[in-house]
């Protein structure tokens, strides 16, 4: 069984972003960048699920510029076993990424697509849904514990109050939560061998997807900052300004 | 035209971050409510109820009963032509069928809104809420998800629609539901509580959230975490506030041995005040909070505990 792990490239986690001054978005110049931490899960359920036989190969797609070739690497460095790059300048949305690894995935036949529940930059929690209905395939989003049985997966999910299993006839999108598992570093062996897995670079048009932006940003603006406030020098202390200067409780 | 939204029901009752994407709704037109699941008589009676509801839409079928992403899309593309926009709260339900719908439609969904600016222009938080983006939509048909925390929820009485039953589409699409595993709990829900206090990584254990209950007792509070908590097992998962858990709001955030990562921040900085309990003077989160209290948590919970007994 193939499966299809799309990984983004995004801001890191550590990074705390800074919106440009003239409104136009925020400053991803000289900026850490990284594997979205979701896809970094779905890298690891996929190379767990090989190492227990039930994966065959698994194919790594990263859509965007050029430098996601890099996100790749990471992956392939994990475990991963090819890499696809669709390359492109465009700035992509979930609708136009669902689309081209709609055609990827027609393409490569995979049975199971794993994605992260959310890119950290855009936080669209999006694609894997909006993937799955284009594929018209069952779908088991912000999952915490995946089975493959045979023809089946079973996802446990997590949901607002707590927890739902659903069963899912394969083909299938899956996307991660947190807590499915935690990702491996990739061993520097690992990081060399990775140098030599292939990477293929297609492109929309070779895909022939139109991958043009259907959201215009009209702005992007600093969110109201909150004034720092003052430490108190006791419990009591606490419980008194909170009544009668904050009057919350 | 007018638009659709879809809500969450529990118990023949509206839950609240619905009625928060109802207030959205109200911005944009004349709203319709959509009600799906099995007996759901008292939920449709409850929608119908809410002020700026003009019509409820009751689909009644098993195949609904969970609210499978696969069968309730595509309900909402069957409907989708009579209405500009489709919205639903970001809660786990929102977030899991609207983009369905939305690919379906051929549409770009805007998640998360924290604003109406107009029909075709929304602000969403971006980068764990580091910054606001505008962004206007080409669609015709607009498919979004409501930052419940951003919009006071519509009252639960004022209205009386019209209920009409409708059809519901049969397909499965090789998605069967097999049990949940729900919390169970007295207190008021986190994205609905007036007042919220979580524990992080500090707690130091799942036993030690017991401190926190005499407090959240006293205050009508809900009880929530941060990742590190969940993810040390102190504590179920849907008590995550953040990023990537719930986005609260209350009256009053007490965050006791949390950091303050943006991540966590994320989910709770829009509180009207917060409070911090962390026994490092420089942790974070006392950037955000409007009283910091430098203490050992084991200390100052019970102490806190038994100073909101003394009558003020
Ligand atoms: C993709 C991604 C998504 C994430 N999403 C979320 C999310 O949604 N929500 C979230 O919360 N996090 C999220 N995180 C994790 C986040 O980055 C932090 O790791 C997490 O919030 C830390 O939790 P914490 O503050 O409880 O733990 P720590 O950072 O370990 O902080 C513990 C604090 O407790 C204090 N403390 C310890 N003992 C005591 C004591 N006895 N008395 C008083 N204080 C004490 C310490 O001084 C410290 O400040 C995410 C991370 C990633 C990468
Ligand atoms: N440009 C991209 N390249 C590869 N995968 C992507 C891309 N954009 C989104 N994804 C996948 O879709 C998931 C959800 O992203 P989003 O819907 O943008 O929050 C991510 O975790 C990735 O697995």
């Amino acid at each position: 069984m193939k499966v299809l792990v799309p990984v983004k490239r995004v801001v890191d986690y550590n990074v705390k972003v800074r919106v440009r001054a003239d409104g136009s978005g925020v400053e991803t110049a000289g900026v850490k960048m990284s594997m979205n931490p979701f896809d970094e899960i779905a890298v690891e359920e996929a190379i767990r699920l090989k190492e227990k036989g039930v994966a065959g190969e698994i194919i790594a797609a990263s859509l965007g510029v050029a430098a996601c070739a890099e996100t790749l690497r990471t992956a392939l460095a994990m475990g991963a076993d090819r890499g696809i790059l669709v390359e492109t300048d465009v700035e992509l949305q979930p609708l136009a990424v669902a689309k081209l690894l709609k055609a990827l995935a027609e393409r490569e036949g995979p049975r199971l697509i794993i994605l992260g529940k959310q890119a950290i930059d855009d936080d669209m929690n999006a694609t894997g849904q909006m993937l799955a209905a284009l594929l018209g395939w069952p779908q088991g989003t912000f999952a915490s514990r995946l089975v493959i049985d045979g023809d089946t997966a079973t996802v446990t999910r997590e949901v607002d109050g707590g927890l739902e299993t659903v069963v899912l006839t394969l083909p299938a999108v899956v996307t991660t939560d947190l807590r499915l598992n935690e990702p491996r570093y990739a061993s520097l062996p690992n990081i060399m061998k990775a140098r030599r897995k292939p990477i293929e670079t297609l492109t929309p048009a070779a895909l022939a997807v139109d991958p043009a932006p259907r959201l215009a940003l009209v702005s992007v603006a600093e969110p109201p900052r909150r004034q720092a406030g003052r430490k108190v020098g006791s419990v009591a202390e606490l419980v008194q300004k909170l009544r009668t200067e904050a009057k919350v409780i | 035209m007018p638009v659709l939204v879809l809500l969450d029901h529990e118990g023949g009752a509206i839950k609240q971050p619905s009625r928060s994407a109802v207030a959205a709704a109200s911005r944009l037109g004349e709203v319709h409510a959509l009600i799906v699941g099995e007996a759901i008589g008292p939920a449709a009676t409850a929608a119908a109820r809410l002020p700026g509801v003009a019509k409820v839409l009751a689909a009644e079928d098993a195949s609904l009963a969970h609210a499978l992403a696969e069968p309730l899309a595509d309900l909402l593309v069957a409907l989708a032509p009579g209405y500009t926009h489709l919205l639903a709260a970001a809660t786990a339900a929102g977030k899991n069928v609207m983009p369905r719908a939305a690919a379906l439609l051929d549409v770009q969904p805007i998640s998360d809104i924290a604003g109406v600016v107009d029909a075709d222009t929304f602000i969403r938080p971006i980068y764990a809420g580091n910054a606001l983006a505008t962004v206007r939509s080409r669609d015709a048909c607009k498919v979004i998800t409501v930052r419940a925390a951003s919009f006071d929820p519509v009252p639960t009485e004022g209205g009386a629609a019209p209920v009409e039953r409708i059809g519901a589409p049969a397909a499965a699409h090789g998605a069967r539901f097999v049990s949940a595993e729900l919390s169970k709990t007295e207190r008021p829900e986190l994205t609905a509580a007036r007042v919220v206090i979580s524990g992080g990584r500090g707690m130091q254990s799942g036993e030690n959230f017991k401190l926190l209950e005499p407090i959240a007792d006293r205050l009508g509070a809900a009880i929530g975490a941060s990742r590190a908590a969940v993810d040390a097992g102190f504590v179920p998962n849907d008590f995550q506030v953040g990023q990537t858990g719930k986005v609260v709001a209350p009256d009053l955030y007490v965050a006791v041995g949390i950091s303050g990562a943006i991540q966590h921040l994320a989910g709770m900085k829009d509180s009207k005040v917060i409070v911090a309990i962390n026994k490092d003077g420089e942790a974070p989160i006392f950037q955000v909070a409007d009283y910091g209290l430098v203490a050992d948590l084991f200390a100052a919970l019970p102490e806190l505990a038994r100073e909101l007994e003394k009558s003020p």
